[in-house]
């Protein structure tokens, strides 16, 4: 029972996350899409908060859910794509092909592989340990400082390629 | 407690369905939302790891995937608002030339 307990949530959130991936594949309409991928990205917090990660999962709603959902509902809406992305059928054999293989490969992996339904539990480091997001701090700014600052090189030059590109030139412009 | 195995076939079931999304839409924009999902797979698995093997380090790979999705969304979304001005159109078959 306790076991049951401990398992339900997982199943709510890992099955409604892959319920939404689902919908934003098959959404004839791209809003449909969006919002449907604003569902999974909820639930995957979902997820990380069940393993112990709440930062993280604080990260992805602010990031995903209220940064890159807003910049896809705003080009989505810009763009006026409504109605007119309802491309789902005349795709090429060769598309339908690969993604069967894809599939077909998926399943082979999963039902040909071994899972141990228990594995054994790995202790918990003796030193003592502090909050999740102390924890993240203290190696991501004395581990990882160096990736940490390329990253942020390549959010500078995201930055401007978008500027760049999104604005435009004039001689380029049809009428 | 709910054994890594789940996480790790959840991950991997999320990850086909972005693969398949990525295959079979035409619209620019759903492929770039299915490329996020695939993302989010990759995501799940790290952090599950993380939390199997005591290991903080999983999480923090995970802030490096949310950093470059956020460039990849500003980046390709951008190139689409250039490419719709030039074709009126976000049928990927429509973008068949580097040149005008």
């Amino acid at each position: 029972m306790r076991e049951l307990m401990q398992q339900l949530p997982f199943v709510y959130f890992g099955g409604m996350a892959l319920i939404c991936a689902i919908l934003v594949v098959v959404s004839r309409v791209a809003i449909y899409s969006a919002m449907a991928l604003l569902g999974m990205f909820v639930h995957v917090a979902g997820l990380f908060i069940l393993l112990d990660a709440p930062f993280l999962a604080g990260v992805q709603l602010l990031v995903y859910a209220g940064a890159i959902l807003v910049l896809y509902l705003f080009v989505v809406m810009l763009l006026n794509v409504h109605g007119r992305g309802a491309q789902l059928q005349r795709q090429t054999p060769w598309a339908i092909l690969l993604s069967l293989l894809a599939i077909g490969e998926m399943g082979y992996l999963l039902t040909k592989s071994h899972f141990y339904p228990k594995l054994p539990a790995i202790p918990h480091p003796s030193v003592p340990t502090l909050g999740n997001t102390e924890t993240i701090g203290m190696v991501l700014y004395t581990q990882y400082l160096f990736p940490f600052e390329v990253a942020s090189i390549v959010l500078l030059i995201a930055l401007v390629g978008a500027i760049v590109m999104a604005r435009g030139r004039s001689g380029i412009r049809l009428e | 407690m709910v054994p890594l195995s789940w996480y790790v076939t959840l991950s991997a079931l999320m990850f086909v369905t972005g693969l398949v999304g990525v295959l079979i839409r035409r619209n620019i924009v759903v492929v770039l939302l299915c490329i996020e999902i695939m993302l989010n797979a990759v995501n799940i698995n790290f952090v599950a790891f993380s939390d199997y093997l005591h290991l903080i380090d999983g999480q923090i790979f995970v802030f490096f995937v949310i950093t470059v999705a956020a460039a990849e969304v500003a980046i390709g979304l951008g190139i689409i608002i250039s490419l719709f001005r030039l074709k009126e159109s976000v049928n990927m078959d429509d973008y068949n030339l580097l040149k005008l």
